[in-house]
């Protein structure tokens, strides 16, 4: 009797590329902003960050033994949802808060959607929503930058993002994240560094930031508002680096993406300039990913060949 | 750089693709002749279409070349034994992949005595050639088994001007065709111009890879020799891009053309021949010898010695494995062909046959774990023909059949792009299979 072999199907080797070692470089890239947000807050945004990743790895943990599906924490995308989460949420903002928040982009946003690569929208922009809805009070209560560092107090003085209030700032200020605001979008420096690792790494491609900063950039100049302010000073740079590129719920295609990143650019102006909130990059992305879908569709391009079937 | 003018570049390089580890070990290893065999087990089925018909009985004494098989129609090829020696017995086996097939087996006396009358084959004009391919057994060696002479029939209203040579050779590890073009480059060139001059065609194109620049300057030198009198036999030096090999990115590459899903080449004037097809097909011209043995390439990570043999064909696979001293403990699965779209055979009494160009025997590899799709688009963006296997893998899921037939899965060529890049290791070209049979279920 010879020796019986594995049959497999073609193709027999296939690319390292993991979806755990894509996860890892996101985290990777976010990191410089993540430990920046850290020395300007102090100990209270460790805290958050270690709070919302451990808060949603249990979450998805638990979600896997309570419905005997495999475990799944091991790919990595339930840290990166916590780590995203806790960049988007201020210092100031209560612990209990935080845990929930995690608990709520794991389990409602994704996983009663179908777990990975089945929700519709990103899970921890949607979650931050969810706690904006919620607890608005305590949500946009901001820490002063390294005010802790001569106080040394847990709790700092309260202060206002750039966007929401009077006082003006330089440029390096803003580029280089010398301002309030959320635990991981003030340096819009590092958060750069971050995206171009990833495009160098061809874990994202550029056409939705460049497109979503650009169309915001244009609105703004148009309008005739401040453009250093409407570009740095907010969650633009998070949300178009990181957020508007999950792959999961923004198209795949490069037509799609375009349309996608503009149409989330316009948004998030028409908001900042004509809404009651001083931020709109979560809805806008929000709106967007609810888009992806029929953009997807819309977007389709014709098989190598078909354009010639048509013309005969 | 400049390129000397003999060397086009490309007219168009499609899109998709990528570039893998080339691994071709064998590239400077020169053929070895493999000893007759004790016994060759030839299938008469080594092509697309009909069998062939057995016209020798158990008993009947063969040499090498000697017909035994003659097609079964029109779309079908002969077959010639590849040993001399008496035929033990002509029954149907399993060995192949699985599918009961007929086989002549052959009791090899260890002569190798060539059948006497063979004799040189006198082309007048184009119509002679096809049937010098019928005769010499010849079908697509580049992978597809397609019978030549058909190929070489194109219906009356279409017109050829454009004749592709494929020495593209982009799958890794295989090195066949590369050293047919160094070891058989006499037989190659004359072939070249031995079809273009009987199929009065205004253009020849060579392609061959970036990764073969010996092959090239080798083919070059050679054709520069005949250019006294034309120059219409150009070499093209193609990107080293899988599947840059593949007929419809050859003729794309070569011509700008593009052939759609369901069309033959000629339908955009083109014939593309694979380059150890055209040597073949010279030799049977002038010594009469059909095709009965196949320059290989036997590698993959349980060889620990890769080498380049001439076998004849109906030899088992464990007997080339045994002389290129492979250790079956090791061996795991073994490919015909490479490893992007070679076949795996069930077990190594399974045997060469005339399209195989490559013996693969690879050790246990360390699965990678399988996530759910991330949607990141790569297959996509890695597919030659512009489709989207993620969506087709939802749609067979999902059991969304408007949304499976508008996804132009007929357009897959299988190349295995798909699931080469997939990052969440998600089998993709499985998927193509599974929705075309669904397809055509449907039907």
């Amino acid at each position: 009797m010879s020796k019986l072999l594995k049959v497999t199907s073609s193709p027999h080797i296939r690319h390292e590329d993991s979806t755990r070692g894509i996860m890892l470089d996101v985290i990777i890239a976010l990191l410089p902003a993540a430990v920046y947000g850290c020395i300007l807050f102090g100990l209270r945004a460790a805290i958050i960050l270690a709070l919302t990743i451990t808060t949603a790895v249990a979450s998805e943990a638990v979600w896997n033994i309570a419905l005997k599906k495999p475990q799944t924490i091991g790919d990595l995308s339930a840290v990166l949802t916590g780590l995203l989460l806790g960049m988007n949420l201020s210092s100031q903002t209560p612990f209990w808060i935080a845990a929930i928040g995690s608990v709520v982009a794991i389990i409602v946003v994704k996983q009663m959607f179908g777990g990975l690569g089945f929700n519709f929208a990103n899970p921890a922009m949607t979650a931050r929503i969810v706690l904006l809805v919620s607890f608005a009070g305590q949500m946009s209560n901001y820490a002063k930058p390294i005010e802790w560092w001569s106080s040394g107090a847990v709790d700092a003085l309260s202060s206002a993002t750039p966007l929401a209030c009077e006082t003006t700032y330089t440029f390096r200020q803003l580029f280089f994240g010398m301002h309030s605001g959320a635990i991981g979008e003030t340096s819009s420096f590092l958060l750069i560094i971050g995206g171009l690792y990833l495009m160098l790494r061809r874990v994202i491609k550029p056409i939705i930031p460049v497109a979503f900063i650009g169309t915001v950039a244009i609105a703004t100049l148009i309008a005739g508002a401040d453009l250093k302010l409407a570009i740095f000073g907010g969650g633009l740079m998070l949300g178009a680096i990181f957020m508007a590129t999950d792959y999961v719920t923004t198209p795949t295609t490069n037509l799609g993406k375009l349309v996608f990143g503009i149409g989330c650019g316009l948004i998030t102006f028409v908001i900042r300039q004509f809404g009651s909130l001083p931020e709109g990059v979560s809805y806008a992305i929000l709106l967007m990913n609810i888009l992806t879908p029929h953009i997807n569709r819309l977007t389709l391009s014709k098989p190598f060949g078909a354009k010639e079937v048509a013309k005969s | 750089m400049k390129l000397p003018e003999s060397i086009l570049r490309p007219v168009k390089i499609i899109r998709g693709g990528m570039h893998l580890d080339h691994n071709k070990n064998t590239a400077e290893c020169e053929s070895i002749v493999m000893p007759a065999p004790k016994t060759v087990y030839i299938p008469l089925s080594q092509h697309i279409g009909a069998p062939a018909n057995p016209v020798v009985k158990k008993g009947d004494t063969v040499f090498v070349g000697t017909l035994i098989g003659e097609a079964g129609g029109y779309v079908s090829a002969p077959v010639h034994s590849s040993v001399s020696g008496t035929v033990s017995d002509v029954k149907d086996l399993t060995i192949g992949n699985g599918t009961l097939q007929k086989y002549i087996i052959i009791d090899s006396d260890g002569e190798m005595n060539p059948d006497p009358e063979l004799k040189p084959f006198a082309v007048e004009n184009f119509s002679d050639l096809s049937e010098a391919a019928k005769l010499c057994g010849l079908v697509g060696l580049g992978g597809a088994g397609f019978p030549t002479h058909v190929k070489l029939s194109p219906s009356k209203d279409v017109k050829i001007d454009t004749l592709i040579i494929n020495a593209a050779e982009c799958e890794p590890y295989i090195t066949s065709d590369y050293r047919e073009c160094v070891e058989g480059l006499n037989d190659v060139i004359e072939g070249v111009y031995l079809i273009k001059e009987k199929l009065g065609i205004e253009r020849v194109v060579i392609g061959v890879e970036s990764n073969k620049p010996q092959a090239i300057e080798l083919l070059m030198q050679v054709a520069a020799d005949h250019r006294d009198s034309d120059d219409t036999v150009k070499i093209m030096k193609l990107p080293s891009k899988y599947p840059q090999g593949a007929e419809k990115v050859i003729i794309y590459s070569a011509t700008g053309r593009k052939l759609p899903a369901g069309k033959l080449p000629s339908d955009v004037g083109c014939i593309v021949m694979n380059v150890t097809s055209v040597a073949t097909l010279y030799r049977f011209i002038t010594t009469g010898m059909p095709l009965v043995s196949k320059r290989i390439t036997v590698d993959g990570t349980a060889v620990a010695e890769p080498k380049n043999l001439i076998v004849p064909i109906g030899t088992p696979i464990k007997e080339i494995l045994d002389f290129v001293g492979v250790d079956m403990e090791i061996v795991d699965r073994i490919l015909m062909g490479g490893p992007m779209m070679g076949n795996p055979v069930v077990s190594d009494q399974s045997v060469l046959e005339k399209r195989n160009n490559a013996i693969l025997a690879l050790r246990d590899a360390k699965p990678q774990p399988q996530t759910a799709c991330i949607r990141c688009g790569r297959c996509a963006d890695a597919c030659p023909m512009s489709l989207y296997p993620a969506m087709v893998e939802t749609a067979l899921r999902t059991k969304n059949t408007e949304s499976l037939n508008s996804l132009n899965i007929n357009y897959c060529m299988e190349c295995g792009c798909c699931s080469y890049v997939c990052p969440a290791k998600r089998t993709l070209t499985q998927v193509m299979r599974t929705a075309k049979a669904e397809i055509r279920r449907q039907k």
